[in-house]
């Protein structure tokens, strides 16, 4: 019988070692400031952990006592740090939150998601959201939760920090970042004399099988918005059916880097920041490739402007308008020039001097605020794309 | 049943009589007072089960007749129904022959060796199909679409197949062999007409665990770049949240694996597995292959070397590429272990109740209790994660992303996982010691304690083992419903190789399979406690 006994003397040490893995991950966002968005992390999922441990559906002895080593506080918004819902690069904001924790104090917790999630999820949490700050990688998720009459308008002097015409014209948000829309191709498939004129010539029969893009991400997605804005509902539904059969499908603007790379596939519509990242590293993705600026004004040289808000349901308020200050300031900019190879647009930092100047860029001007991401979604799901 | 890779399919494992006559039952006069602690549990266990169900339900009759023929009835959903379905017939085949061709090497024909195999064949299963497909597609970038999708879930999943045919062809009784051998038939006739037969319970039920599982995985195929319901949906959710177009697409995704779970229990349905007596008394004798031990031996070393090395060395050739993320790959792993471990209380706290009043209590009832977190395992993570965000985002605000509701999709996901274990336990431990425990005047709380137990302590550690190293490794509702600020080793693998950052994604999968390897063991010693060896 003593035989048999043993397991459960094991099963609590094995509760007794969750509960100090719990105990120990909250014991580091308590000590260490210096990484917050990292210990943050680690800490919210243990005192969520408490949380299940103390709710109803977990009525076991283990798992109340390793819920009785952590005081019991609600997810996301016991620890007093400002909740971002975070669809831009992870790496970006955590460099933004890190920076401004070391300035402000104020800590930063994420959820990470893609521009159209997050902003349809913020419609559907509604005013009960625990969100503080949304950050987009471009506009479309940004005007969802504006028009959902979700945002508090932004503090005049941040919005002055970003040219006008990077921010939407209705100023309930703000540009944090800028990247523009390029033709990566195979200098080997693709002699330069036969590079699309237009990125609306890729529905010609002529590029069947020669182009692939990325249609599931918010980022193509966003480029379709800009198409639909200046060529109208028709044009684009007839040009998202010539993509249904001509384009490759990948998932990732750097899948389709990388295929084209290898010679899968002669281009690609991507944005041009993954090219020059693969290049400043080992430059093993875009080697064999070349970047096509279409410029002159065509849809093909949209500029897609991330954006930042602050959500009227916050209870933290000026917390949340103090982080979008800090974003657009020339720290935060320059943290845009140094950790992605995104424009900053914001406090005149200049870009990486690899990139081409955003001054030559010749983008089709464009209110951000009237890029409509719901009317994509619908004709890219009925064109079959998604 | 989508995760009961031991037990043949949709039928719960064979009873294991203790006594004769009376399998694991308590007598009529204990069983009138069912306890009333369990039935609450099971009862919300049966409730929390069955709220995926009631969303695909509920949002097909509110989305109104328009939006449902818009949506279902579309050219895209025909691709991704012919995607889906050969997908399936085609991984369904191939692990079906593969792996009834390695049980039956290894266990029948005992080729050099055959001690090793026998775990090798296994141990595929500890390495989660996301990181089968990393490993193959960073040595072979070309390989994508229907044939890349076959290939991994072939490579990822064929031990579904080969555990329970090995379990079966072990407890396979000689004789039949025998007999037909001297009434005149050849080897291949013999295997065909005598021994197929018996094994088709087992090729079916495993058969059927991969064919959920092409339809639940997720992380692989956005590599592969292979579009399925589960991908697609995905992209929709990606595109709009929690819309219409996602959840019509759930409908029909929950329709596929409905038919494929309808599909095995008709097909098996028919078979003959009933057995006399508890198994053979003996073991068969080898059917040494001579010559043919070559190719046989050729075929093994393929096998384990497509499921087993590529992906391990290419894991091992990308660490080496000197990746700076162990660090977070450590501290991911904390957060990993403590989620999954909280998993695992869970579903063997909850499940545990079902499984007691389903072996001990057994009526119509608690039969379909402990059917229903059959089924509702059976469908996809997607469509569980689906279900809980709409249901807590509109009903349950208070625990909407929370960590409780995620180790509620697992409690959903991995109970099966758990029943079969604590099925097996309870049914081994025999219900006379219970009745004279209370008998001699014990409560029925502290029969429970010093009893039933300690008796099924065993089964009750792998079921909360297998659990653990399937909440490690899950990927898809952890994406959709990780509290704010948490990130697991799936989802930071996951997001980094989408941005081919395979290097850094390495620690990740490797921490992974670490975690996941013990499976190898706790699964073939179930598949020997379940056929009774």
């Amino acid at each position: 019988m003593t035989r048999r006994v043993r397991p459960f003397q094991l099963a609590a040490l094995g509760a007794a070692a969750l509960a100090v893995l719990s105990a120990c991950s909250s014991g580091t966002t308590a000590s260490s400031s210096s990484t917050p968005a990292g210990s943050a992390a680690a800490g919210s999922a243990a005192s969520s952990s408490a949380a299940a441990g103390s709710g109803s559906a977990a009525p076991t002895a283990a798992a109340s006592s390793s819920a009785a080593a952590e005081e019991p506080e609600l997810v996301g918004t016991g620890t007093g740090g400002l909740v971002v819902y975070n669809a831009q690069h992870e790496d970006l904001t955590q460099a933004w939150a890190e920076e401004f924790t070391k300035e402000t104090g104020i800590t930063i917790e994420m959820r990470n998601g893609s521009d159209n999630e997050l902003a349809n999820q913020l419609v559907a949490e509604g005013s009960g959201s625990p969100a503080d700050v949304f950050l987009t990688e471009n506009s479309p998720g940004m005007n969802i939760v504006e028009q959902a009459g979700l945002f508090a308008p932004v503090d005049a002097a941040t919005l002055a920090q970003v040219p006008t015409a990077n921010n939407p014209s209705t100023g309930n948000w703000v540009g944090i970042a800028a990247r523009s829309t390029v033709f990566v191709y195979n200098t080997d498939l693709l002699p330069e004399a036969d590079l699309p004129a237009s990125i609306m010539d890729l529905q010609d029969p002529a590029w069947q099988g020669k182009w692939a893009a990325s249609p599931s991400g918010a980022d193509f997605q966003a480029i379709v918005s800009a198409i639909l804005e200046l060529k109208g509902a028709d044009a684009t539904s007839a040009w998202l059916d010539a993509m249904k059969t001509n384009a490759g499908i990948y998932r990732g603007n750097s899948t389709v880097m990388k295929a084209v790379n290898a010679g899968e596939v002669p281009g690609g519509v991507i944005y041009h920041y993954y090219w020059y990242g693969d290049q400043a590293g080992t430059g093993e993705n875009s080697s064999k490739t070349k970047l096509l600026f279409w410029g002159n004004q065509d849809p093909g040289a949209f500029l897609s402007v991330s954006g930042g808000g602050v959500l009227a349901s916050s209870t933290k308020q000026e917390q949340a308008q103090q982080f979008l200050a800090f974003v657009t300031s020339k720290t935060g900019q320059q943290i845009v020039a140094d950790t992605v190879f995104e424009y900053p647009i914001g406090s005149d930092v200049p870009a990486n001097p690899a990139l081409k100047p955003i001054s030559e860029l010749q983008p089709p001007a464009i209110d951000p605020a009237s890029l409509n991401g719901p009317e994509v979604t619908e004709l890219m799901t009925e064109a079959g794309l998604i | 049943m989508r995760d009961d890779p031991v037990g043949a399919g949709s039928t719960p494992p064979d009873r294991v009589a203790v006594l004769p006559g009376r399998p694991g039952r308590l007598r009529p006069e204990r069983a009138l007072r069912t306890p009333p602690v369990m039935l609450a549990v099971a009862l919300a266990v049966t409730v929390l089960c069955l709220i995926p169900l009631g969303f695909i339900l509920f949002s097909t009759l509110t989305a109104g007749w328009d939006t449902v023929r818009r949506l279902i009835f579309r050219p895209r959903v025909g691709e991704l129904l012919v995607n889906t379905g050969l997908l399936v017939v085609l991984s369904c085949t191939a692990t079906a022959i593969i792996g009834t061709a390695a049980a039956y090497l290894v266990e029948r024909a005992r080729v050099v060796g055959y001690r090793f195999w026998g775990p090798l064949l296994v141990a595929p299963l500890a390495i989660p199909a996301f990181v089968t497909s990393y490993g193959w597609i960073s040595v072979f970038p070309g390989i994508d679409g229907l044939f890349g999708a076959t290939l991994i879930m072939t490579l990822a999943y064929f031990p579904f197949v080969y555990l329970p045919v090995a379990a079966a062809l072990r407890g396979l009784d000689p004789a039949w062999e025998e007999q037909a051998r001297t009434l005149g038939l050849r080897p291949l006739a013999v295997f065909v007409r005598v021994v197929l037969p018996q094994l088709r319970p087992a090729i079916l039920g495993g058969t059927l665990l991969v064919g959920l599982h092409c339809l639940s995985e997720f992380g692989a195929f956005s590599m592969l770049r292979f579009a399925t319901f589960t991908t697609a949906i995905y992209d929709q959710y990606s595109s709009s949240f929690a819309s219409a177009a996602a959840n019509m697409l759930a409908v029909v995704l929950v329709a596929c694996c409905l038919v494929l779970v309808a599909g095995e229990a008709g097909l098996s349905g028919r078979g003959r597995r009933a057995r006399v007596g508890s198994g053979s008394a003996r073991l068969p004798d080898a059917r040494r292959l001579g010559f043919g031990e070559i190719p046989a031996l050729a075929f093994l070393t393929l096998l384990v070397g497509a499921a087993l090395a590529v992906p391990l060395s290419s894991v091992a050739y990308w660490l080496g590429r000197g990746s700076t993320s162990w660090a977070a790959a450590l501290s991911t792993s904390v957060t990993t272990i403590t989620l999954a471990g909280l998993g695992a209380i869970a579903t063997v706290v909850l499940g545990f109740p079902v499984a007691y009043l389903a072996v001990r209590y057994r009526s119509g009832w608690t039969t379909v209790m402990e059917r229903l977190t059959y089924i509702a395992g059976a469908l996809p993570s997607i469509v569980v994660a689906l279900a809980l965000i709409t249901v807590t985002i509109r009903l349950a605000r208070p625990i909407y992303q929370t960590t409780l509701t995620l180790i509620a999709a697992y409690v959903v996901l991995f109970l099966p996982r758990a029943m079969v274990a604590l099925r097996t336990a309870l049914l081994q431990a025999p219900p006379e010691l219970e009745e004279a425990s209370r008998a001699l005047g014990m409560r029925p709380s502290a029969t429970l304690r010093r009893v039933v137990l300690p008796l099924a302590a065993p089964g009750i550690f792998s079921a909360a083992a297998l659990v653990f190293i399937a909440g490690a490794t899950e990927l898809t509702a952890t994406l959709l419903l990780s509290p704010i600020g948490t990130t697991t080793l799936a989802t930071k693998f996951w997001s980094l190789t989408g941005s081919i950052d395979y290097v850094e994604a390495a620690p990740y999968a490797a921490m992974m399979i670490i975690i996941s390897a013990p499976v190898t063991y706790l699964l073939l010693q179930q598949s020997r406690r379940v056929r009774g060896r």
